[in-house]
């Protein structure tokens, strides 16, 4: 009984053993299911997208960045290229103390403080993971005394780049302009312009000139390399590349030996040359003195440096050629006796009496003209080759400011010339309606006078004054001006600028025969240039202007003597040859040069020379005793 | 010849050539895949060769020991086991990582934790075994008390996955033992009430590996990096796998942890969702035939145990492979058999001589 209670007990236990373990494999086949289905949903639904994360992980785009493309002159003389260096680059993300990482690092090589000046200046203006070059161009020596201690110093790198180098350094400088580090603004410029990612490898970007107005076509196409990493980033291999597209290289207009002509020519002037070929608009030089190193700032530069040339009273930053305004004086009379031709307001034999000045009817005020005593009678031709104010005061005052202002911007006075170089500005050609505007004022008579000698409002930046020039040289056809001749692919062939023809002005041949005889008998005994074709063997006409910096007041007299040198009238001389065929046309201004006659003139002439014959001239000396006799 | 064939008879005489079979193709399973995992180290590989070869050897020694033996041990090992647990407390106790969980002990340092493994389920059942004729709810209850003591020292080391394998391990010993459904129904509802109570109870960090796993992408550097990576693994195998040794996530050091807790991620990148089920089917045979043995098993103890051991080495692969595909918290549990390490393979190891033993020994056991 006993034994049949236990084994019925016994049973019962092992049935419900049993059940119990029937749901423990139940609740085992329950969970594996869960991961079974688990698996499916990663491996088969979410595939695709851990597939993705996967690559993420392990694949980085590598940007390869393109060689620059260089900048030829119209003969192949190399005005800027690539050179490739080393420098010792710090990633400021990975030293927590720069100060004593300098102080260490200067022990192996020398730092100047302007170095640390311009690296501390650069971390503060782009902030990033990358490295920050503190030195560059190191040598051979330096390389390998950094290297063989560069495990002392995590965060600190050698690499090796490539740099931009300018062989014709300051002769070019406000031409070429320069390359530097991309800033903040850049980048912001740069995403604006949706290229941003044509960008990710690139250190450098243009900031003036050349330079800057073409960077589309000489910074290339970023490469790509596809590089498989591990979980501490290193490569292991690279998966795929697309090379990159080196930029375009360009080929200038310009003549890298009359540049430097031109250059050489101003001496220790300061001023601006620009000179065109009349017949397609090509700009011959270019010329802003003075220049400066523009290597200076391919890395940033210091502060130093940069107030020195920022605060310099000779503003060597300010491209004078291309935003330097000034009003044009007398340069602006054959342009004015065209006006006066044009509307029959003069005949070329009509003359005048001058008696050294002029009053507007009923007013006692005197315009005065710059001789003092007049030029006797005058007219038209000898108005020119004389310069003679008071012809032009009655011109201006019975043309009347509306048609000056509708004759003098058809030769391009007060715009932009679309000249193709970056932060050109459009002087100004002054009218009642902008009176009006600007100065909430009426238009006096008085100033329409002071108009017609190229003063009052009137301002001109050189290279809208050799367009003008150029435009009357080559009888009122005028050419687009541009600085790049050909784009250059790497890949060879060129693709040429094509020679824009802009208008033609259909000026009367009789009125531009006698403007331009008049021009060239500026330029011999007895006109205002006399020095300059004295023995060329070529033709040349020109005008001398002059431009005043401070206003004389009534009744008195100009004397250079008296005044500061950088109050001095500036001078301008327009110039094309040869006359009766011209291939040059040129507008010169020296600041605070006195008088165009003098000064300008001959720098013309040098340039002309050298383009016409051939001929390297000698630097011209400063003249500051000549300056004395202001005659105009 | 006669002798060899004996020798090899007596050698043999208390295997399971069923469990073998599978015992020997996790081996397999777990050189192959190491050999990847270490990016072709075969230092590492020869090392868990060595941990195997060890391994086995103690399964053997445990698969010939009777199991009265094995019950005479109960007392003695869970006792040795409350010592040295209670010693890895005082100033002996060897930290690492954060973790107090390990005793010098000279020669080397020990794991404590490991033995109660086997311990602590092989406690409870002789104690079940002892009062097997007059069970009452007391029993259950000090039974209760013998499992939760250690799992709470351990927990405190803290070491949430040893705590929780071996809280597992006795919670099937109490269920196959018949604790009643009221019960643990009561328990359960006990326990989600004192959750609160219980969190707070927790290490910052494993609140932080248990947050983790609602996302990980909370702190995709930090913390959730280990599920992240491991998920990323799995995923990108895709159904094929990428194939053995080309796993970029392994190859490229994504994957942390890769030849420990971590190992099934690199199998499942290299070998797929089909890798995955053919592992998953060898585990789904040696779990089988643990259940066919504590079928058959004939004493309640051997029941307990046998029905024991088998479970938590479900429990094992599961809480691996959850936590590697991310659909539990990252605990620190190595992939039954396959994950470097010789400690867990011998002691699951000797789970499996205890289960052999069982299993060949009944016919000279009486009921």
């Amino acid at each position: 009984m006993n034994r049949y209670v236990e084994l019925k007990n016994h049973q019962r236990e092992i049935y419900y053993f049993r059940l119990r373990l029937v749901l423990s494999l139940g609740f085992v086949a329950v969970m594996l299911l869960i991961l079974l289905l688990r698996f499916f949903y990663l491996q088969v639904i979410r595939h695709d997208y851990f597939h993705t994360m996967a690559d993420s992980n392990r694949i980085y785009v590598v940007p390869i960045v393109p060689n620059r493309g260089l900048i030829l002159d119209r003969n192949g003389v190399v005005m800027a290229k690539n050179y490739s260096g080393y420098t010792l680059e710090i990633a400021p993300t990975k030293v927590k103390d720069m100060d004593g990482l300098i102080a260490e690092l200067s022990r192996l090589v020398e730092i100047t403080p302007k170095d640390i000046k311009r690296f501390k200046k650069l971390l503060t203006e782009r902030q990033t993971l990358e490295t920050m070059p503190l030195l560059s161009q190191l040598t051979d020596e330096e390389v390998a005394r950094i290297s063989a201690q560069q495990y002392r110093f995590p965060g600190v790198e050698i690499k090796a780049r490539l740099f931009r180098e300018y062989p014709y350094t300051d002769v070019t400088s406000h031409l070429i302009g320069y390359v530097g580090r991309i800033n903040q603004k850049d980048i912001d410029q740069l995403e604006e312009d949706d290229a941003a990612s044509n960008y990710l490898g690139s250190d450098y970007i243009g900031k003036t000139g050349i330079e800057q107005s073409y960077e589309k076509d000489l910074h290339g196409k970023t490469g790509f390399e596809q590089v498989e990493v591990d979980a501490s980033g290193r490569a292991v291999r690279v998966l795929s590349r697309t090379a990159p597209k080196s930029g375009n290289n360009l080929m200038l207009t310009l003549d890298a030996k009359l540049q430097e002509v031109a250059e050489k020519a101003f001496g220790d002037y300061r001023g601006a040359l620009v000179a065109l070929d009349p017949t397609n608009g090509e700009v011959l030089a270019f010329v802003s003195k003075p220049g400066y190193d523009p290597s200076l700032f391919i890395d940033g530069i210091d502060t130093d440096t940069w107030d020195e040339l920022n605060n310099s009273p000779d503003t060597p930053l300010n491209n004078r050629a291309l935003r330097g305004q000034y009003p044009p004086g007398s340069t602006i009379k054959p342009f004015m006796a065209l006006a006066g031709l044009y509307y029959g307001t003069r005949s070329p034999t009509h003359g005048i009496s001058d008696p050294g000045y002029y009053m507007l009817p009923g007013s006692r005020h005197q315009y005065r003209d710059w001789k003092v005593g007049g030029h006797g009678s005058v007219d038209m031709f000898k108005s020119i080759v004389v310069s003679c104010d008071t012809y032009y005061y009655g011109l201006a005052n019975e043309l009347g400011i509306d048609n000056m202002h509708s004759y003098l911007s058809r030769f391009g006075f007060g715009q932009k010339t679309g000249l193709d170089m970056e932060g050109e500005v459009s002087g100004l050609l002054p009218s009642p309606e902008w009176k009006a505007k600007r100065y909430n004022q009426i238009w006096y008579p008085g100033d329409t006078v002071s108009a017609g000698i190229g003063q009052g409002y009137n301002l001109v930046t050189p290279v809208q004054l050799a367009f003008a020039t150029a435009i009357l040289a080559n009888d009122g056809v005028a050419f687009q001006p541009h600085l790049v001749k050909e784009v250059q692919p790497p890949s060879g062939g060129g693709v040429p600028t094509v020679i824009k023809r802009l208008f033609d002005l259909k000026i009367d041949p009789a009125n531009l025969k006698l403007v331009k005889s008049a021009m060239e008998a500026v330029t011999k005994p007895g006109g205002t240039a006399s020095v300059a074709s004295y023995g060329a063997p070529y033709r040349i006409a020109g005008k001398t202007g002059t431009a005043q910096v401070i206003a004389i007041k009534q009744g008195e007299k100009y004397d250079a003597k008296k005044i500061s040198e950088y109050n001095r009238d500036h001078a301008w001389f327009i110039a094309f040859a040869p006359a009766d065929k011209p291939r040059i046309a040129m507008a010169v201004l020296v600041e605070n040069g006195g008088h165009g006659g003098t000064t300008a003139a001959p720098i013309a002439r040098k340039v002309m020379d050298y383009y016409l014959l051939g001929k390297i001239p000698q630097p011209l000396q400063k003249v500051t005793d000549k300056t004395g006799d202001a005659s105009d | 010849m006669m002798n060899a064939r004996l020798l090899k008879q007596r050698f043999m005489q208390h295997l399971d050539p069923v469990l073998l079979i599978a015992l020997g193709g996790f081996a397999l399973v777990s050189l192959v895949l190491l050999y990847s995992a270490s990016d072709g180290s075969w230092m590492r590989v020869l090392s868990q060769a060595g941990n195997i070869v060890v391994a086995f050897g103690a399964m053997w020694i445990v698969a010939n020991m009777p199991l009265h033996w094995l019950m005479r041990l109960a007392v003695p090992m869970y006792v040795l086991g409350m010592i040295l647990l209670l010693l890895v407390m005082t100033p002996l106790g060897v930290t690492s990582h954060g973790a107090t969980r390990w005793l010098n002990i000279g020669l080397a340092t020990i794991q404590p934790s490991e033995l109660m493994k086997i311990a602590v389920p092989l406690m409870m059942a002789w104690y079940f075994e002892k009062h097997e004729a007059t069970l009452k709810l007391r029993n259950y209850f000090i039974a209760t008390i013998l499992l939760l003591v250690p799992v709470a020292l351990i927990a405190k080391q803290p070491d949430l996955g040893t705590s929780i394998l071996i809280g597992a391990s006795g919670f099937y010993v109490l269920f196959l033992a018949g604790l009643s459904w009221r019960i643990m129904i009561g328990s359960a509802l006990a326990a989600a009430a004192s959750a609160p109570f219980l969190w707070s109870m927790l290490h910052d960090y494993q609140r932080h590996r248990i947050m983790m796993l609602f996302d990980p992408s909370q702190d995709a550097l930090g913390k959730g990096y280990h599920t992240i990576q491991g998920m990323i693994a799995v995923g990108s195998g895709g159904i094929l796998g990428k194939g053995y040794l080309n796993g970029t996530q392994t190859h490229l050091d994504f994957l942390p942890e890769r030849t420990t807790d971590f190992i099934f991620a690199v199998w499942s990148e290299e070998f797929g969702l089909i890798g995955n089920m053919l592992l998953l089917g060898l585990y789904i045979f040696v779990i089988g035939r643990g259940f066919i043995i504590t079928a058959n098993a004939s004493t309640y103890f051997t029941r307990l145990m046998a029905g024991s051991i088998t479970l938590t080495f479900f429990t094992y692969t599961f809480v691996n492979m959850g936590m590697v595909s991310g659909i539990l918290p990252v605990v620190g549990v190595p992939l039954p058999l396959i994950s470097y390490g010789g400690t867990s393979m011998l002691t699951l190891m000797l789970g499996f001589g205890i289960l052999m033993s069982i299993h060949t020994h009944k016919k000279l056991v009486k009921t």
